[in-house]
């Protein structure tokens, strides 16, 4: 929004106030009147259209409230129209498309593909045929997969704020450090991690097999079982640093005070940290995790540019599944299909999530935990 | 608590659009005619075949700069890196939005062609570049279904070939290249220990390898689709054949473990550095120079067979590879596409490209002059005597991606010192085929 938009919308505001009681105009009026006043008089027979507050004086009260009622809309228009074509067109078209049979032969006209009722959805979720136990396979994976890598980045990111919640020397430097991997380029960042992975040349198996002989021949970390792990490691490098800043904002909320008068009253670290900051961290929590697990378990970024188009078996996360299903092999109904699947079950959890914390929040509201969340909502 | 939820509904939206926009280009319905509204101008979508990007448009500006100065037709060149060439495709194919000609890898010709998003070479359009006699026929048979017109027409060539470090081989006592797998096996053994091993393996691309499963397929009398187009991956011709390639690692040990996870071409670069005695590639000449190794230091050879007595479909030794150039049917300039075409697979723009990339032409004419080094001896002769184009079906690019996954993931196992049956390599096979559900 420009800053003409934001005056025209603040405009009206004062309009009634200043017809209902003219003469003794309130403080802040005031001090817009004398300057306003001088130039009425000389362009009053003028143009109309500029109206500052003083010319809705004149003009019907019906006229004032369609205004009024109609103008919120109108500025939302732009706002819808691109909502309507950047989310909510493409949502439809690949939802119709999850129930067609779209491959190759129809890519340049779409509507001929023929409709396939719910075929596509049958064979995603069929779990005896191949499709479907590969599909099944690759969310139970995810669904691990986040877990994990949800929960460690949490941990960390938690860790480390609460230990640099107090002032000392170097915090901004660490701080800074930290926040690094969430400043890198996704793409420069992950091709690090797979050189650092590397069977022969990386540098992890340097360590862990040449120098310290930790293992009796140098591991696999980019194919085989273990890719798994090198997929959480990498991707809790990744979002940690996110976890570590939201909650670093946070912390910077709780007052100092509730910290000392806990601590005369004989409460330690962890009675601090269990009774003080975890309840006063909670709503910011509540997003947090929510955040995480959505970027989480749709990741395509890190394992595509970890392992390529074909993820080893043990880490093959549902985004880049779906995406084998569709782009590598063109069959773009069944990639569909599979995406809708995937969005009704991550509207199912975060439905599932929202009411479950929600319910939960009148209980756990104590001392300045409510305070903030009542200063959020003013 | 209502901000927060709004908040969140718009991150879940962001997140699953992302998910889902598998290709929501908009689904316009293109008439498919082309026309001559822009006569002046083209846009050229070129593959990456050069070191770089870069050098890419370094080597093709100046012809581009000379088609312009002949016909008054400008050119925009962009280049396109290989690991995003498909995808862009498909999204120039959906939207009708895109370049003029593109380069496509020739072995997604009848995929693409099957999407009906190329203008077909038929005898009008064919005469109009010159005619299907310019071409070699084994190029020629890699640019489309059998008994269609083809979707697009050979511009470089390339055929498989081993490559062989000399001086191993000679301190090996082995006096001349294989011909057979099993010389192959035993000369790697031979070559193999002290950190040395006898062939490297670009094992963790899937496309590499489902090349080489279509050759020894071929080698064993087996084919990955039957005539119908459907597919044979479990087959026990295709079973012995992708056995028998994943056992240069897992049984026959000429192989390092960890060539299991190459697939940004480290096999090539193990190869120049002496890490390797052996390597099965593609017109490796400037590759192996980047990596310091000089054409003197290595032979080039044709691809082993299973005895040095077969023929036929058996005497296959390599895919006929390549690059085929094609025009996108709703151009807005099909005379120009035509003459651009034309102008490519003229013999003096196929002899400066082709010796440039270190490929072959596929015109015949171009042919006709004295080959520039060993690695073009070999190839033409493998192009035209022992190549086959791989299947030209529409699931082909399916086959490459799923037998190609299931080689990697054996190729995986048996590094990871798990065993490689027949038995396991036919149920990896089963599995793929049953993936193949249309």
């Amino acid at each position: 929004m420009t800053r003409g938009d934001r005056r025209s919308t603040a405009a009206p505001a004062p309009d009634p106030a200043a017809s209902a009681v003219p003469p003794p105009a309130p403080a802040g009026a005031a001090k817009d009147a004398p300057r306003d006043a001088p130039a009425s008089p000389g362009h009053a027979p003028a143009p109309p259209t500029p109206s500052p507050p003083s010319a809705g004086r004149g003009t019907s009260a019906l006229r004032d409230r369609v205004r009024h009622a109609g103008l919120p809309y109108l500025l939302l228009v732009p706002a819808l129209v691109l909502e309507l074509l950047v989310h909510i067109v493409p949502m439809i078209t690949g939802i119709t498309m999850a129930f067609r049979d779209l491959t190759q032969e129809y890519i340049r006209n779409w509507g001929a593909a023929p409709w396939a009722g719910l075929d596509n959805f049958h064979i995603a979720v069929d779990v005896n045929a191949p499709v479907g136990e590969a599909l099944l396979r690759s969310f139970a994976i995810t669904c691990a997969f986040t877990v994990l890598a949800v929960g460690l980045a949490w941990l960390l990111g938690a860790t480390a704020a609460i230990l640099m919640q107090d002032t000392f020397r170097g915090r901004g430097l660490l701080r800074a450090l930290f926040l690094t991997p969430y400043a890198l380029p996704v793409y420069a960042a992950v091709i690090t991690w797979s050189f650092l992975l590397q069977r022969d040349n990386g540098l992890v198996n340097h360590v862990l097999h040449d120098q310290l002989g930790l293992t009796d021949a140098p591991p696999f970390w980019l194919v085989g079982d273990n890719s798994f792990f090198s997929l959480v490691v990498v991707s809790v490098w990744r979002t940690w640093p996110f976890a570590f800043l939201m909650l670093t904002a946070a912390l910077q909320n709780i007052p100092r005070d509730v910290y000392e008068a806990s601590a005369i009253d004989g409460a330690g670290m962890w009675r601090q940290i269990r009774h003080i900051t975890l309840p006063a961290l909670r709503p910011v929590n509540q997003v947090l995790v929510l955040v995480l697990f959505l970027w989480t378990f749709n990741d395509f970024n890190v394992p595509f540019v970890l392992f390529g188009k074909s993820a080893p078996e043990s880490a093959d996360l549902i985004s880049l599944h779906i995406y084998q299903s569709s782009f590598a092999t063109w069959d773009f109904g069944a990639g569909s299909a599979m995406s809708v699947l995937l969005l009704l079950f991550l509207l199912l959890v975060t439905a599932a999530y929202l009411l479950l914390t929600r319910e939960r929040a009148p209980r756990a509201t104590r001392s300045c935990g409510t305070r903030r969340r009542k200063r959020a909502h003013v | 608590m209502r901000r927060f939820r709004t908040a969140a509904a718009a991150a879940l939206t962001t997140a699953l659009t992302a998910a889902l926009a598998s290709g929501c280009g908009g689904g316009t319905t293109t008439d498919g005619a082309g026309s001559n509204d822009k006569p002046k101008e083209l846009t050229y979508w070129a593959t990456n075949q050069a070191s770089s990007l870069q050098e890419d448009k370094k080597i093709l500006k100046p012809e581009l700069a000379k088609f312009e100065k002949q016909t008054g037709i400008k050119v925009k060149l962009e280049v396109i890196p290989w690991s995003s060439l498909l995808d862009r495709i498909l999204a120039a194919a959906s939207s009708g939005q895109g370049p003029d000609v593109l380069n496509i890898g020739n072995t997604w010709s009848s995929s693409l062609q099957k999407s009906d998003a190329l203008l077909p070479f038929d005898d009008k359009n064919m005469a109009k570049i010159g005619g299907e006699n310019r071409f070699s026929p084994s190029a020629l048979a890699a640019t489309g279904a059998e008994g269609k017109p083809p979707a697009a027409v050979p511009l470089y060539s390339l055929t498989y070939a081993l490559y062989y470090n000399k001086k191993m081989f000679r301190q090996a006592g082995i006096d001349e290249p294989p011909k057979t797998w099993q010389e192959l096996v035993a000369a790697g053994k031979k070559l193999t220990g002290d950190g040395h091993y006898g062939l490297a393996l670009e094992a963790g691309d899937p496309v590499e390898n489902a090349h080489h499963a279509f050759v020894f397929g071929k080698q064993h009398g087996a084919d990955f689709f039957d005539a119908s187009g459907k597919a044979t991956f479990d087959k026990p011709g295709n079973v012995k054949a992708v056995k028998q390639y994943v056992d240069f690692l897992a049984q026959d040990r000429i192989s390092a473990k960890g060539n299991a996870e190459y697939a940004a071409r480290q096999s090539v670069r193990d190869f120049a550095k002496g890490k390797a005695g052996m390597l099965l590639w593609q017109a490796a000449r400037s590759q192996l120079l980047g990596n310091g190794m000089k054409p003197d230091d290595y032979g080039v050879a044709p691809v082993p067979v299973q005895s040095a007595s077969d023929t036929g479909d058996r005497g296959t030794t390599s895919m006929v590879a390549g690059i085929n150039l094609a025009v996108l049917k709703n151009t807005d300039n099909i005379d120009g596409a035509l003459k651009f075409v034309k102008f490519m697979t003229s013999n003096a723009e196929q002899h400066k490209l082709n010796t440039t990339y270190g490929s072959l032409s596929p015109v015949r004419a171009a042919q006709k002059a004295a080959p520039r080094d060993k690695d073009e001896k070999v190839m033409r002769a493998v192009l035209a005597d022992s190549a086959a184009p791989l299947p030209q079906v529409p699931d082909e690019s399916k086959f490459e991606t799923l037998v190609g996954t299931a080689m990697k993931e054996l190729f995986a196992q048996a590094a990871a010192g798990q065993k490689v049956t027949t038995e396991s390599v036919r149920e990896r096979l089963a599995k793929a085929q049953q993936q193949m559900r249309k």
